[in-house]
């Protein structure tokens, strides 16, 4: 099984972890990531709120670069970059004199972009029965509170990708690994995101409400699917516990830390070992 | 040659003031056949029909043109006029030179010019009119109503009362529907069940309403006047007849905890059940889809325990078959589906509330049950989870209603009422407690309702907050609801224990397999389609069916009830005389050169083609040939255009007329 992959800013950058964690796990499974030769920013936040024009063309060219390097279907694991490439593709196929404005100013024609996936989507791909059968190290022992955050779902027209309300889809998967998914409330609150930088109060309060109702519903561990998410849960959390007094030391794994250790691969392997609040081996 | 008179009208300024009524008449009297032409300020007043009936005599005309405003407007007048003049209605046409003339134009040298160009069509097809005779088709005096809730029973009473049979189809073992399930009825907080019990026995025990409770509408056959309605009595397992409604194979029944369909799961009951102790007819049904006996042959306690050998395990459906001569639809409503299952791809419904996961969500109708003296804690409001009393209720309006996004687009109408009930109801019950209403506008519209939701909040102190919800989680046995005050621009969370979900309103289950049957037509949303909003408000499209209550939309007690005796009123009108009186501009087909190819038979929408067989004296076959029932045809030409041998022709609009008109423009 081949994949595009689209690895965005944040996964050769602040979470290059996630990257050595999905290069790994998706390894163990026999799939193989042919990067997009050439990629760029996909706008991000930044974009989307200053010029809409851009928001469409950035995302655009990356689609196109990803169509000429023939890929159907392209890993986009960070759940920003894969809602603006989503939005971008659908911008473009609904409007004939966009398409074409966009294509001259990217220099590249954009027509069947591929379908951008999100890393969930990429198990489901290779089959939660196959996904199971290749467990060799069930992680029975892991209660996990599956944390979606707001773009995974979100908004439900661009992504049209399970419940945006009570989403289900990573709790199938860790359960196929064997975990004991935990069902709590805040799976798919803001954790704080880019205020990170602005107001970083903003993000104790919020990611620690989140950590707060994952420990309350008996999960001993959270995991994540977005980088940024990650970077607010587990590399904010030591200073979310000064902020709030509580004490949580929940681990945040990336859903292919999970996934790769049930494989059996190690934390070290994953990359696991590199989080701020540590890794236990499962 | 013909001797038409034209009569060309002013209509005061609106046609004078833009086309030259002198000119038109004048160039009227010269078009072949006619024999005068006059015009007059008010062709419609009474002078005007007066010079129309005076120059038919005198001048011994055979045909008339009235050329004024639309057919619609005034067509009877002037047929009325004619006939009361001896002319056979149906010679008199109208020409249009109102609103397809004076009313959309300025230059008044052109608008008079088309004028005379209108009247010239018009004179040219009546030429050709037929003298054509209404219709009579005999009317069977009696009325079929499908649906047992209180517009069904209004309608029925209604029918029976004025004099004539009613059968009465209801699918659920009792009738009362909806209205027998709630607590307390707005703006008057009168007691629902007081209200309606006493109507359910005077259905029940009528002597001219035949009741089939448990039983569904398999087939309608005929037409107005002339319906044949076959019924399906679903397998009751309990002899009618023999059963006294003592209701000790209820008690004997060791399978009790069954859902009640009655409480909205919020009860339980036993496999063998009556709905409600007041159920019409007091008559219990078995659950075969639980039934131990039914099930896997055991148990059979019920059977042994009834006294009068009432239980009856070899029950089969039956059909039965009864003649009406008109049809009322009053299947009401259900409430739109909170949780994950959703009626279409465009609904995605409200995974944000956790209906369905967290037990103390509720709508609006299990609230009603929990809160009704009838009801499962017998009046006593507690919550389904642990059975506490809540101190704190959150009401949220709009679930799935106006709400493009997600869930219907239209208004339900009735919860901005029924929420302002609740709170009432809750605030009586549990004095200390605290209703919070969250709500998008208070649409309170009607006899005593705004005073109604001032009370709620002014008196009773109901807590509205102006903004949606947008999540609804559970923490330590409380319910945390967040949402907006949009009118003090603030985020809000209550915690609280008990939430209830105003859920929007939809038709009932299988009401477009129903239309279908009655051939009548419902909207995009599944209620069903009047034949005119505003002046046809309860006759469909079909002649003989009428619909009332929320199965045509959204709709509150008093307005259902009201709809019902409209209901019920056009049903006397059409049984108040033995014959049927139809237009007779309906299509004819000739059966000698009609080729049996039934093209017209499979476009026609409204069934309205028969098949014939010609015979000879001695009895053999000559030909097959399709005919036009004339109780069913509403003459709207569709076998006109479809058929390959030109045998059909439509009355009022035969080929020969419009052809004519044709010509005469060219």
């Amino acid at each position: 099984m081949n994949f595009g992959y689209y690895p965005g800013c944040a996964l050769h950058g602040s979470s290059d972890d996630y990257e050595q964690s999905i290069r790994a796990c998706l390894g163990a499974l026999g799939i193989k990531l042919e990067e997009i030769d050439d990629w760029i920013c996909c706008g991000a936040t930044a974009a989307h709120s200053l010029n809409h024009k851009l928001a469409i063309a950035l995302p655009a060219r990356n689609l196109a670069l990803a169509q000429r390097q023939g890929c159907a279907e392209m890993l986009a694991p960070c759940p920003m970059c894969s809602g603006q490439l989503l939005r971008a593709g659908q911008a473009l196929a609904s409007d004939a004199a966009l398409r074409s404005e966009i294509s001259s100013i990217v220099e590249a024609e954009v027509n069947d972009g591929p379908r951008v996936l999100n890393i969930i989507q990429v198990f489901e791909r290779v089959g939660l029965k196959a996904l199971s059968d290749a467990v060799t190290k069930p992680l029975k022992d892991l209660k996990p509170a599956c944390y979606y955050g707001c773009l995974l779902v979100r908004p439900p027209a661009v992504v049209g990708f399970d419940d945006a309300e009570q989403p289900q889809s990573m709790e199938a998967v860790v359960a196929a690994l064997g975990a004991k998914p935990v069902d709590w409330n805040y799976k798919t609150e803001c954790c704080g995101a880019g205020m990170t930088m602005a107001s970083p109060e903003t993000v104790l309060e919020l990611s620690g409400k989140i950590l707060a109702n994952a420990a309350a519903h008996g999960a001993n561990c959270l995991v994540a699917a977005c980088p940024m998410c990650h970077v607010n849960l587990d590399m904010k959390q030591a200073a979310i516990q000064e902020y709030s007094g509580a004490r949580y030391d929940l681990p945040v794994y990336y859903l292919t830390d999970v996934v790769g250790m049930a494989l059996g691969l190690s934390a070290s392997e994953l990359g696991a070992d590199r989080h701020f609040v540590l890794a236990r081996e499962a | 040659m013909s001797r038409i008179g034209v009569f060309v009208c002013w209509c005061g300024e609106n046609i004078a003031r833009t086309v030259d009524v002198d000119q038109v008449a004048e160039a009227c009297g010269e078009m072949p056949g006619v024999r005068c032409a006059q015009n007059y300020k008010y062709m419609c007043a009474d002078p005007g029909q007066a010079m129309i009936r005076e120059k038919i005599a005198s001048e011994r005309l055979d045909a008339v043109v009235v050329a004024s405003c639309s057919p619609h407007m005034h067509l009877k007048t002037f047929r009325r006029a004619a006939a009361a003049a001896g002319l056979n209605p149906y010679r008199l046409e109208m020409a249009n030179i109102r609103e397809q003339c004076s009313w959309v134009h300025h230059d008044k040298d052109r608008a008079t010019e088309k004028a005379i160009g209108i009247v010239r069509t018009a004179v040219a097809k009546v030429r050709y009119n037929h003298a054509l005779s209404p219709i009579r088709v005999p009317m069977t005096r009696r009325a079929m109503v499908i649906g047992g809730g209180v517009a069904g029973i209004q309608a029925a009473l209604d029918i029976a009362d004025a004099g004539y049979e009613v059968v009465l189809v209801e699918r659920e073992p009792s009738i009362g529907g909806k209205m027998a399930g709630l607590s307390e009825t707005f703006p008057t907080l009168d007691c629902s069940q007081c209200i309606l019990t006493p109507r359910m026995v005077e259905a029940g025990q009528h002597p001219r309403i035949k009741l089939y409770t448990y039983s569904e509408l398999e087939s309608v056959s005929g037409f107005v006047g002339n319906f044949e309605a076959t019924i399906r009595k679903k397998t009751r397992y309990v002899d009618m007849a023999k059963c006294t409604g003592c209701g000790e194979c209820q008690k004997i029944c060791p399978l009790k905890r069954n859902p009640s369909e009655f409480d909205f799961g919020m009860g339980m009951r036993p496999a063998i059940f009556m709905p409600f102790p007041q159920a019409v007819p007091a008559r219990p049904v078995i659950d075969k889809k639980v039934c131990a006996k039914i099930v896997r042959n055991g148990c059979g306690l019920c059977e042994k325990k009834c006294a009068p050998g009432a239980i009856n395990f070899k029950d089969q459906d039956e059909l039965a078959t009864e003649r009406v001569g008109a049809i009322v639809v009053a299947t009401g409503y259900k409430l739109y589906s909170i949780g994950r299952e959703q009626p279409s791809a465009k609904t995605t419904g409200y995974g944000e509330y956790g209906y369905g996961k967290y037990k103390d969500v509720i709508d609006s109708l299990q609230f009603e049950r929990l809160i009704s003296a009838s009801g499962p804690t017998n009046g006593e409001l507690k919550r389904p989870s642990d059975g506490k009393i809540p101190q704190s209720v959150v009401f949220i309006a709009c679930v799935g209603s106006r709400d493009n996004a997600k869930g219907l687009p239209y208004c339900s109408k009735i919860c901005c009422m029924y929420t302002a009930k609740h709170t009432m109801l809750y605030k009586h019950k549990v004095h200390s407690g605290e209703a919070h209403v969250f709500y998008m506008d208070i649409r309170a519209g009607g006899k005593g309702y705004d005073e109604f939701v001032r009370r709620a909040i002014e008196k009773d102190g109901a807590k509205y907050y102006r903004g949606r919800v947008s999540k609804i989680t559970e923490e330590n046995g409380k319910l945390i609801v967040r949402g907006a005050d949009t009118l003090a621009g603030v985020p809000v969370t209550v915690e609280t224990d008990l939430v209830v979900l105003a859920s929007a309103m939809r038709p009932a289950d299988g009401v477009e397999r129903l239309a279908q049957k009655l051939n009548i037509g419902c909207d995009e949303f599944g209620f069903l389609m009047e034949s005119h909003p505003k002046l046809r408000p309860v006759e469909t499209n079909t002649a003989g069916v009428y619909v009332c209550g929320a199965c045509q939309a959204p709709k509150d007690i008093p307005e259902s009830v009201a709809q019902a005796s409209a209901a019920a009123s056009k049903v006397m009108i059409s049984f108040s005389a033995s014959e049927l009186t139809r237009e007779p501009e309906i299509a004819r087909i000739d059966e000698q050169t009609c080729a049996a190819c039934f093209a017209c038979e499979r476009t026609c929408p409204y069934h309205a083609i028969e098949r014939v067989e010609l015979r000879a004296r001695n009895g053999d076959l000559i030909k097959r040939a399709a005919r036009v029932n004339q109780g069913l045809c509403m003459g709207c030409g569709t076998c006109v255009s479809v058929c390959p041998s030109k045998s059909a022709d439509s009355e009022g609009f035969t080929e020969e007329e419009v052809y004519a008109m044709v010509e005469a423009l060219a």
